[in-house]
């Protein structure tokens, strides 16, 4: 996400066209509920209301429907999340590394708990289970930089590098 | 075609890929053009090696040379050494590659001596994103075999015959699982693959994704001809970008050869593959949930019967398979039924894909003959336990399955013994425990994990396991009461009998195991408030060695509640145990190691 300011006239025209095209691209696709929020979901960061509700009127989805499938699935989000995403893995390879003993460390660190995300909107922490790197467990997830194995002493390190 | 004299393989799978593998490789190619070897040796990106912990991994054919824990500056040494002078680099040789005389071939390095890779044949040889080299490895040859020279009925015959068991987890025969697909009457039916991989811990169908996603296109072909089927879905995770991302070239390369879409290899047979992510729900893996999910609702399941084979995806007859089922077909189809059926036991034939992960030397994928002895895997794969630690126990199956004690570390792996033993195949994911594992912690954690995937349709394993995991948290943390080991086990036979899905019928199954092995732990922890593995944090005390503490303060400085009293130089510190609220801030600070948990 970039810093630019969302309520500029132009920059929402153009998230609105490129979700006007995803809608276009599956009209007439069975079972393209999911796929469309995956990528209206990369389009703003997160599915906000008026997001889902043009969802809903083009692709003639009630909107109790959308929302049903929105909180049934982790990934998506009703929320904006921060500008660095943090996923530590609490798969069983990694908990038994001592996965949990990091994300302590995180929360501590940033003073959010799970699901949370910093007053100034940097970051945001979540557990995750199993990103497929067990080898390197424990593993902690920053946007797309894979971090493995983790000591918790390391943590603040970690974070100094995004701040 | 171009000759080259020597290829080397940079391994670009998820694990390498953190491990700076791309740095790897661009300095790779740049060494080259330096050297001026562009022209005589080729730089391959390939799929996972299965080696994931020593990445970033470079193999060098034709001596098959295995280099591990690169460096960007290890990369000139190993131009200059090996691919100009050819003398190979053995400081940076993997593990106990190296011989007297040079190196020993990949088959008889201990991690890879007792491994026989069927469903892996390709990764970490082939570059994934090259249909030629595919091609090259007798790719689509099988598919061209059953299109040109087969009957349907004779490819379920010889599935059949090859006795190859489901890998997603059940272990149902995959041979008869078609025969009921092909048998179904309807103008359409489809052919799915699960590539949802849930259990978390393990990674199999990730790197068969990523190393050789053309293997899943080809054999899913093969079973749309078989059972009658002229559409595919791949369920993927999304969590998985450089899988989709692979299947996704995979798919426009068949095509484009020819080897997908309308009439394939112009026998007047079509299939098309579509992929479709998942969003991260677990119970997607079950396989009415994921038919559900592929519908875009929520992915719920539903009871079966009616199975999938007869009332699947849109109400359709559907074949759905696991993506390391899918990647045995090829073989089997080109090599036979009986070359399949000499490897294995008796009852479980071929091999299977493992990803080893916890506390073991070698973490990685291993690909292993059913019938392995888990003593195999640990001690001559695996390369031993770290720090002289104990073997306690392994967990396969991950939330659904079972431990594996040390007493049993003798018994071959197959569908079977494992059920005899309370665990499960499961999927793959094999996590090796030592003497520091709690084992009322773990099963703990695997309730945890099933109390946030439950899907919350049907309330034994909605409000059931959440039950258990308020039993098994309370005695964790100290607090647990007598009476709550019968309450637990009462519970999980209450569950497993009313429980929907797979989901809720299998969770209780880590709690019953480690119940059986290891009761004797869950006693500790509820009679004497004692952790026998020092795990549980909230039972443990904190002290201060009296004779090592130098009373610098800085424990005291950092704890958070005061609970450290003691003045500076006068003496050793000491904790008020009524105060420490176990955060183990101390044990990190202090530089002179003086205080420990017990
Ligand atoms: C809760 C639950 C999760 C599952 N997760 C997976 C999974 O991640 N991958 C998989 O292949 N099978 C999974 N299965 C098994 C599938 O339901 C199904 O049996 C399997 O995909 C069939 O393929 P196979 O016969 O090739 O093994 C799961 C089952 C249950 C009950
Ligand atoms: S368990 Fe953490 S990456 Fe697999």
């Amino acid at each position: 996400m970039s810093s630019t300011c969302s309520c500029s006239k132009e920059f929402v025209d153009e998230r609105e066209e490129r979700l006007t095209e995803v809608i276009e691209k599956y009209r007439g696709v069975r079972g393209a509920l999911i796929p469309v929020l995956h990528e209206a979901q990369e389009i703003y960061g997160y599915l906000p209301f008026h997001v889902q509700k043009r969802i809903s009127e083009e692709m003639q989805i009630p909107m109790g429907e959308i929302y049903g499938v929105i909180t049934f699935y982790t990934q998506f989000s009703l929320e904006p999340k921060g500008e660095y995403q943090i996923q530590v893995c609490l798969g069983t390879a990694c908990y038994v590394k001592g996965a949990n003993l990091i994300l302590e460390k995180f929360k501590e660190k940033l003073g959010i708990d799970v699901g949370g995300c910093t007053e100034d909107g940097k970051f945001s922490l979540q557990a995750c289970r199993c990103v497929g790197a067990c080898g390197l467990a424990p593993v902690v997830m920053i946007n797309e930089d894979v971090y493995g194995g983790l000591k918790p002493s390391e943590v603040e390190k970690i974070l100094k590098k995004y701040q | 075609m171009q000759i080259y004299r020597a290829h080397a393989l940079v391994c670009r799978g998820t694990g390498c890929s953190s491990h700076k593998a791309e740095e790897i490789f661009n300095e790779l190619e740049r060494q080259l053009q330096d050297k001026k070897l562009t022209n005589e040796v080729k730089v391959v990106t390939a799929g996972c090696l299965g080696l994931c912990k020593s990445g970033p991994n470079l193999v060098i054919y034709p001596e098959g040379a295995i280099y591990s824990g690169l460096q960007v500056e290890d990369v000139e040494e190993i131009v200059t050494e090996h691919l100009l002078k050819g003398r190979i680099v053995k400081r940076l040789l993997f593990g106990d590659t190296e011989a007297d005389a040079g190196i020993k071939s990949l088959d008889d390095v201990g991690f890879f001596k007792r491994q026989k890779r069927i469903a892996l044949r390709n990764c970490g040889v082939i570059n994934p994103e090259s249909i030629d080299e595919y091609l090259a490895f007798d790719g689509y040859k099988a598919l061209t075999k059953v299109l040109t020279e087969m009957e349907p009925a004779e490819v379920i015959d010889v599935l059949k015959k090859s006795q190859l068991r489901g890998r997603g987890g059940a272990g149902f025969p995959t041979g008869t699982k078609w025969e009921f697909a092909a048998k179904a009457e309807s103008k359409q039916k489809y052919v799915c693959c699960n590539a949802d991989e849930g259990d978390p811990g393990a990674f199999m169908d990730r790197s068969i994704l990523e190393g050789d996603p053309h293997s899943l296109v080809e054999a899913m072909a093969i079973a749309g001809y078989a059972v009658g089927a002229d559409k595919g879905f791949i369920y993927i995770r999304a969590e998985y970008p450089i899988a989709v991302k692979r299947l996704r070239l995979a798919i426009e390369q068949a095509k484009e050869y020819g080897l997908l879409g309308e009439n394939i290899l112009n026998t007047g047979f079509n299939f098309d593959l579509e992929i479709r992510l998942g969003a991260g729900a677990f119970v997607c893996g079950e396989e009415t949930a994921l038919l559900t999910s592929i519908e875009g609702k929520r992915g719920e399941p539903r009871p079966r019967p009616p199975f999938p084979a007869v009332k699947g995806l849109w109400g359709q007859p559907t074949l759905l398979n696991n993506v390391e089922t899918y990647a045995n077909v090829p073989p089997i189809i080109l090599n036979g039924p009986d070359w399949f059926t000499q490897i294995g036991t008796e009852r479980s034939k071929g091999t299977k894909v493992f990803a080893v992960g916890g506390n073991i030397n070698n973490t990685g994928l291993v690909e292993i003959p059913m019938g392995t002895t888990l003593r195999e895997v640990i001690y001559e794969i695996g390369g031993g336990i770290p720090n002289g630690k104990e073997f306690k126990a392994a967990q396969t199956g991950g939330p659904s399955g079972g431990c594996i004690p040390a007493s049993h570390i003798d018994t071959p792996i197959d569908y079977d013994t494992l059920v005899e033993l309370g665990a499960m195949m499961g999927s793959g994911g094999l996590i090796i425990m030592d003497e520091d594992t709690c084992m009322v912690d773990i099963a703990r954690f695997f309730l945890e994990f099933t109390v946030d995937e439950s899907c919350g349709k049907c309330p034994p394993c909605r409000i059931g396991t959440k039950r258990m995991l308020e039993i098994l948290s309370r005695i964790t943390e100290g607090r647990g009461e007598e009476g709550d080991i019968e309450k637990l086990e009462t519970l999980a036979k209450n569950i497993k009998a009313a429980a929907l899905c797979g989901l809720g019928q299998t969770a209780p199954n880590p709690v019953l195991s480690t119940l059986r092995y290891f009761r004797d732990e869950y006693e500790a922890h509820v009679r004497d408030k004692k952790c026998p593995a020092g795990a549980c944090k909230s039972l443990l005390d904190y002290v201060i060695d009296a004779e090592i503490c130098k009373s610098c303060g800085i424990c005291a400085k950092n704890c958070p509640v005061d609970a450290i009293e003691g003045e500076k130089k006068k003496g050793p510190f000491v904790i008020i145990q009524e105060k420490c609220i176990k955060c183990g801030t101390c044990v990190e600070k202090c530089p002179f190691d003086a205080i420990s948990a017990s």
